[in-house]
């Protein structure tokens, strides 16, 4: 057991802080998304000029090879930096591994760059509204026509899709087969008629996603990745890529959260406070635990190559905290975090998809008691 | 970066889990509670095993091993809920070794890694152990650690409601320890508790696969199965914050008193809603006596009392945390 960096990662962690600190990002524009997005793609350029837009990814394909530490120092670097995530953030932690693992040497040779330069951002086409957590039951229908598919139906939650390239989409390729069995993936150009993008307003009030009515798209066979009827497994390899990295950006924003919500009660003197202080500290070992306990993961996977019980346990255990985080924010700060507008207000909003975006908190439990636990299949 | 147990530190612990397995059966534990007398055959086998001085130097007749090697045993013996005084022996030879002064090792260590001599740990108004101790580590409510030799101490018998263990409060004045003692007595509680929620996962899994009702086994049920995963996820919560205190303990001393206080706070908490799942997740069965499981929680009670309660612990975090945010590392 040692839970110090070793000489490596030491110097990987400095080189990367130093870069971070030579380059700020400044500050977020506020209420507008396309100067957001704008700044975040701008910012990815920057980092990919200097080799750290996907430090996982292999050196042949532009990442640095980084270890899964080297990638949880990188992240864990970029949420204290408060550099905002790559507006690629899809491209470079799901679509390309995802076709570094299914694709051709040609769909490689084709997608890979541009992921890594942010010049093609992507998006995630997988849940519809009639197919959440329930995702092999999806609908969209893809019908060959020559050396074309045909997509029909509706996605939702795509996230991005208005700025987005390209579409990891998955599609049923055939209706007589079991559900997990008719499913193929499919890269889809996002620029042609047929793809209707509507923005989803959330309770936030902000469109952060949106919903894609697809009528007749058209994508060429070359462009199926993992080939016809492997869509399950290839969605997969994406779902499993979700949160590697990113569980440790999401640790540090919560610590970061965490010291700001610390600073205001200094500040209101509160820090005293039996109640305050039972709470704040309750926060902080839970961001504490969740760090370590995400080490361990990475422990278990580099040592085992599959995820121990740790893995499946952190995205939950970071959702319930930060909406615990937020919520007493509200107790601490009063109106003012409740106030429309306010950071305090939207982080209160925010949180409560923590629970819901990639994969439920009861979805999660699911795994965890049947995967994990061994518990026969839940009803 | 490595947060998980060494090649030797997971054989230790896999000795450890065969041993108690075949001589502290749920048959034994339960004698040993209801006789209200520890198995004396037990704890000469883990003195035989040179087991309470694991932590201690080989000068004083230890194995010099550390703290995470001292954590995986009690986790072991929590597992077991077995019913001896290693705990309190193992765990008040760790801290004297760590804490106490060149007079008080050479007095004491001797004597507790031998298993010659037994110690007791606690707070005044609860101490484990104590009675027929040859030393007390005793605990204020500020968590300093004083050390009282049997000859100074009053001891009383106090009957709990944890019948694996016995307690007793204890009056008398003895010599202060330096730093660091009292964290060592929480993260061996701490890693006691880890293994005592582990366990009772382990029963619990077992049983809700078995029990059937409605024609299915209950643990298909989601309500019985998230109750499942939420165990889980508290005790590997407990562990992750002891296993990393354990380490601090060796190797950053720096982060010790922090990494104590997360363990103590996870632990205290954890032990006792593990082991409350443990009982309803049994459902009936699991208010009886005969189900073994109620062992478990009311270790974990008892054990949370040593700990000095998760609210104490959650405090000093604020604290800790709040001085980061006044001067960030």
């Amino acid at each position: 057991m040692d839970l110090t960096f070793n000489e490596r990662e030491t110097a990987f962690r400095d080189e990367v802080r130093a870069w971070f600190e030579a380059h700020p990002a400044g500050a977020s524009p506020v209420n507008d998304e396309d100067a957001q997005y704008a700044w975040r793609r701008d910012y990815q350029r920057l980092m990919a000029d200097a080799g750290l837009a996907a430090v996982h990814w292999p050196p042949e394909y532009g990442g640095r090879g980084a270890t899964l530490t080297e990638s949880a120092i990188f992240f864990e670097e970029l949420g204290r930096s408060g550099a905002p995530l790559p507006a690629n953030v899809l491209g470079l932690l799901l679509a390309g591994p995802t076709i570094m693992t299914w694709g051709t040497e040609a769909q490689k040779e084709r997608h890979l760059a541009p992921i890594l330069t942010g010049e093609e951002i992507w998006c995630q086409g997988f849940s519809e509204p009639e197919a959440g957590s329930d995702l092999a039951s999806l609908k969209t229908r893809a019908v060959r026509d020559g050396d074309d598919w045909v997509i029909t139906g509706q996605k939702v939650w795509t996230s991005g899709a208005q700025y987005s390239k390209w579409c990891m989409l998955v599609a049923r390729t055939d209706t007589e087969v079991p559900k997990h069995k008719g499913l193929t993936y499919f890269l889809m150009d996002m620029e042609q008629d047929g793809i209707d993008i509507v923005p989803l307003r959330q309770i936030t009030g902000e469109p952060e996603f949106n919903e894609l009515f697809i009528d007749g798209a058209r994508v060429p066979d070359s462009n199926v990745l993992g080939g016809e009827g492997n869509g399950w497994k290839v969605a997969l390899t994406t779902l499993m890529n979700e949160r590697a990295g990113l569980a440790f950006f999401l640790q540090v924003r919560l610590r970061q959260l965490l010291d700001d919500l610390i600073g205001e009660a200094a500040g209101r003197g509160l820090l005293d406070d039996p109640v305050v202080a039972d709470r704040l500290g309750e926060l902080h070992l839970r961001a504490e635990v969740l760090r370590l306990t995400a080490y361990r993961g990475l422990t278990a996977i580099e040592k085992y190559g599959t995820p121990g019980p740790e893995g499946s346990l952190t995205k939950w255990m970071w959702s319930d905290a930060n909406q615990l985080l937020t919520q007493f924010a509200a107790d601490l700060l009063g109106p003012e975090a409740l106030t429309a507008g306010t950071p305090w207000a939207y982080e209160l909003l925010r949180a409560r998809g923590n629970s819901l975006e990639g994969g439920t908190t009861e979805v999660l439990k699911n795994i965890v008691a049947e995967r994990v636990l061994g518990l026969p299949k839940a009803r | 970066m490595h947060f998980d147990l060494s090649e030797d530190q997971k054989e230790i612990k896999g000795v450890a889990r065969e041993l108690l397995a075949a001589r502290s059966p749920w048959p034994k534990v339960r004698a040993a509670a209801e006789g209200g007398a520890y198995d004396p055959a037990l704890w000469a086998e883990l003195v035989e095993l040179g087991w309470p001085g694991i932590a201690v130097d080989e000068t004083y007749g230890g194995q010099g091993l550390g703290t995470v090697e001292l954590a995986v045993l009690l986790e072991e013996l929590g597992f077991a809920c077995a019913a001896t005084p290693f705990l309190s022996t193992a765990a008040a030879a760790a801290a004297i070794q760590a804490a106490g002064t060149d007079a008080q090792r050479e007095r004491w260590l001797p004597g507790l890694a031998s298993g010659e001599l037994t110690a007791g740990f606690g707070t005044r108004a609860l101490a484990a152990d104590a009675a027929g101790a040859a030393v007390l580590l005793l605990l204020d409510d500020d968590g300093n650690a004083e050390l009282v030799a049997s000859n100074d101490a009053q001891v009383e018998p106090l009957i709990s409601i944890d019948g694996t263990r016995r307690f007793a409060t204890v009056a008398g004045e003895g010599e202060p320890l330096a730093e660091g003692a009292a964290e060592r007595l929480r993260i061996a509680v701490a890693a006691e508790v880890v293994g005592i929620c582990q366990r009772a996962l382990d029963m619990t899994i077992e049983f809700v696969k078995d029990r059937h009702q409605f024609g299915v086994p209950v643990g298909s049920f989601q309500a019985v199965a998230h109750r499942c995963a939420q165990m889980l996820l508290s005790t590997e919560s407990a562990r992750s914050a002891t296993y990393f205190a354990a380490w601090a303990a060796d190797a950053d001393p720096a982060r010790l008193p922090e990494a104590a206080a997360m363990a103590g706070a996870a632990a205290a908490e954890g032990g006792r809603e593990v082991t409350a799942s443990a009982i309803q997740a049994h459902g009936g069965v699991g208010f009886t006596w005969e189900a073994d499981v109620h062992w478990l929680y009311k270790r974990a009670q008892l054990d949370a009392a040593l700990l000095g309660g998760a609210g104490r612990h959650r405090a000093a975090l604020a604290r800790f945390a709040a001085e980061r945010v006044r001067s960030p590392a």
